[in-house]
């Protein structure tokens, strides 16, 4: 069978993606026909852990791989470096003419060690510290306090828990992931430098587990980890008076965690000065896929065309890594569940500061060995300095391989 | 048909060998679906995980990327301080989970056997729920019980003792004992039954004769129960640490594992999953596997010396 002729015979290219982003591939599909009437679209959708260990098995054996990806963050270092993907940077893709339309960050987070990018970036989280502003007036703290640097930020958790009987934060640890961030420049890695060096013993960790202690210490966090009941009820009933997340928690907090506290909530800038980005998706194409010219052609859509970005940040309520779309009058637009407030200027602003740091495929495994031994020092009382040098020996162990 | 055609003599025989041997193929085509199932699901991966340990693998990377490392895995794993952490949190479930098991089922089985009549299936029952529901259900449950501001042990624990709130599941110095109490309490059952189903089959003439003796009921329990009991409970012994050495569901749930106090719960099934599904080292993992069947291997050998030895002169 002559494999070029395949190709206009083949008239459906699947999409495997996970919830919330499914709907902006379902809501894309009108406009798909309208583009290919011949190719069919078909999105298969698998809940978020099942959609990624489905990708893993299917880039292990070769077999029942999609001719769309759909990543998260979280696994795109994990992806980009397995091989499997193919390298939208060479031709035909020729993908890196794109980059300058997308947010600085966002790319070098797709490209793998080697180079090849392995993903096209199609939403992104500017980091926001959402607030309760109510609780905040009752406390009598201002943004500036709570912005102003992180000595502040907890100083005004002191007031607000005394006042109002409220946790400053959800977790202790939301302050150490935050402040690692600090003092980032392009290029660099969070836990490892260009050359593999392991980072954990620098300045920047050890101020980032003192601060989370003082918090944990003068009693400012709920000790609820994100995602949990502890901390949908916190947030919901008002007993958790920050979060600093992505900006599309927004949308979480108006859709299901707590829909009642319309117009109680703020966004503000994170503390302390610092710019990061809380995950983001991706659209990738397996080598393996059957089609990928159309496959190309979808991802094409659902990144570079401003009005199908648009249409998923008014979907999901999510936010564009295509800066075209940044600039559309929605952005104007106030928020009502943000008390009116046109927060999503502000993050445009933060996402423009974000430094476009580059990415390890053994990321993940770090922040494991960085949160247990964060949590060593907050319940037995662990000396930081020696939770840093058992961290890096983990890490190190781990990572030659 | 009758034999008028010449020709029929030859035929039977030929047709009987082709029932026959049909007759000889049809039970290896009944237990066919059992051996291809297990070969497909049991062998193949048992053998394949051997095959796996003795690489560096990322399934990520596709099958090409298997790379022959030899026992380096092994080495890999046994130096690894996760590792040795995850066997003594083992271990230590193992032990505090395991061993209350025996001691409430016993004497409780022996309570229920000897005081209920009426009415005793259904306190049996009431024991051996937790074991049938699923332990994703029983972990939401006592994680809404457990919560540390709105759970109802923390609730009473307060208005009965004034204690402060506890952090049950997020606290390193709780996660623990709370995971072994969940384990604990949802392994009762399935051992009393296990006893109960025993002490049904201890001659109720001993009993009689020893009551006759002047024996008490304390002295009965301990010179005939426990004794008879033994077989039983070298099997309920064995069953528990295979259970325990495997923990994953309970510590898993009820603790979450992107938190840094998960580390307090990580068992070596929880460890080696993490190695394969986070770390995508498929190689180790299986390594780690290995090394798990081997301890429980010997713990059970361990076991058997120590509850099977005297099976045979209790048999009668």
């Amino acid at each position: 069978m002559a494999p070029l002729r395949v190709r206009a015979a083949q008239t459906a290219i699947a999409v495997a993606t996970f919830p919330d982003l499914d709907r902006a591939a379902k809501a894309a599909g009108a406009r798909w026909t309208a583009l290919h009437p011949d190719v069919a679209l078909r999105v298969v959708s698998l809940q978020y852990p099942d959609h990624h260990t489905a990708m893993t098995t299917a880039l292990a054996t070769g077999s029942g791989l999609p001719d769309v990806m759909a990543v998260d963050f979280r696994f795109i270092g994990k992806f980009a470096a397995s091989g499997g993907l193919e390298d939208l940077a060479a031709p035909p893709y020729n993908g890196m003419a794109l980059r300058d339309r997308f947010v600085r960050y966002s790319f070098p987070q797709a490209i793998n060690a080697k180079g090849a990018l392995a993903a096209i970036p199609t939403d992104i989280g500017p980091g926001t510290l959402l607030y309760r502003q109510d609780i905040v007036d009752r406390a009598g703290v201002t943004e500036t306090e709570l912005t102003g640097s992180w000595e502040s930020f907890i100083e005004a958790g002191k007031k607000i828990r005394a006042k109002t009987g409220a946790y400053l934060l959800a977790n202790a640890a939301d302050i150490r992931d935050i402040v690692l961030r600090s003092g980032l420049a392009d290029g660099d890695g969070i836990y490892f430098d260009a050359q593999g060096k392991v980072l954990v013993e620098s300045p920047r960790f050890v101020r980032a587990f003192e601060l989370g202690r003082a918090a944990r210490v003068a009693g400012l966090d709920a000790g609820a980890p994100a995602w949990t009941n502890e901390w949908t009820t916190g947030l919901r009933q008002g007993r958790i008076a920050t979060q600093m997340m992505g900006s599309w928690l927004t949308g979480h907090l108006k859709n299901w965690i707590a829909p009642a506290s319309t117009g109680l909530w703020r966004s503000t800038v994170l503390p302390g000065g610092i710019s990061a980005s809380y995950g983001g998706s991706f659209y990738a194409i397996p080598k393996q896929a059957s089609n990928k010219a159309a496959a190309w052609e979808f991802i094409r859509l659902m990144t570079t065309d401003t009005a199908t970005q648009v249409d998923s940040l008014r979907v999901l309520d999510s936010f564009p890594a295509l800066l075209a779309a940044q600039t559309d009058p929605f952005f104007d637009e106030p928020i009502a569940y943000l008390g009116g407030q046109r927060a999503r200027r502000l993050w445009r602003e933060i996402a423009a500061k974000v430094p476009a740091i580059s990415v390890n495929k053994h990321d993940a495994m770090a922040t494991d060995m960085i949160r247990s031994e964060f949590e060593e020092v907050l319940t037995e009382g662990k000396p930081i300095a020696a939770a840093l040098a058992d961290a890096r020996l983990l890490i190190e162990h781990r990572a030659r391989r | 048909m009758p034999a008028a055609d010449p020709t029929a003599a030859a035929r039977p025989p030929r047709r009987r060998t082709r029932h026959q041997r049909a007759r000889e193929l049809a039970p290896y085509l009944f237990i066919a679906p059992f051996f291809v199932l297990f070969l497909v699901f049991g062998l193949f991966p048992l053998a394949f995980s051997i095959y796996l340990s003795l690489h560096q693998w990322d399934p990520a990377e596709g099958l090409a990327a298997m790379r022959w490392v030899g026992l380096e895995n092994y080495w890999f794993a046994l130096t690894d301080p996760w590792f040795q952490r995850s066997l003594w949190n083992t271990l230590w479930f193992s032990v505090v989970c395991g061993v209350p098991q025996h001691l409430v089922a016993v004497p409780l089985a022996y309570f229920i056997h000897t005081s209920f009549k009426r009415g005793r299936d259904a306190v049996v029952g009431a024991y051996f729920v937790p074991y049938i529901t699923s332990s994703v259900a029983i972990a939401l449950i006592f994680t809404t019980l457990f919560s540390k501001d709105y759970g109802v042990v923390n609730s009473v624990l307060h208005g009965l003792l004034g204690i402060d709130p506890i952090n049950w599941l997020g606290d390193a110095h709780t996660t623990k004992p709370a995971v072994a109490f969940i384990v604990f309490w949802r392994f009762l059952g399935w051992n009393l039954v296990l006893y109960l189903s025993a002490l049904q089959v201890i001659d109720k003439e001993l009993y009689e004769a020893a009551a006759l003796d002047g024996c008490g009921r304390w002295r009965q329990f301990w010179h005939i129960t426990l004794p008879l009991l033994r077989p039983m409970m070298f099997f309920a012994i064995t069953l528990t640490i295979i259970g325990n050495l495997q923990l994953f569901d309970e510590p898993f749930i009820l603790v979450d594992p992107e938190s840094g106090v998960s580390l307090s719960v990580m068992t070596t099934a929880i460890f080696m999953y993490r190695l394969a599904f986070s770390d995508g080292d498929f190689g180790t993992a299986s390594a780690v596997s290995w090394l798990l069947f081997l301890i429980i291997a010997l713990l059970t050998w361990g076991n058997s010396r120590l509850f099977g030895r005297s099976e045979g002169s209790h048999a009668a």
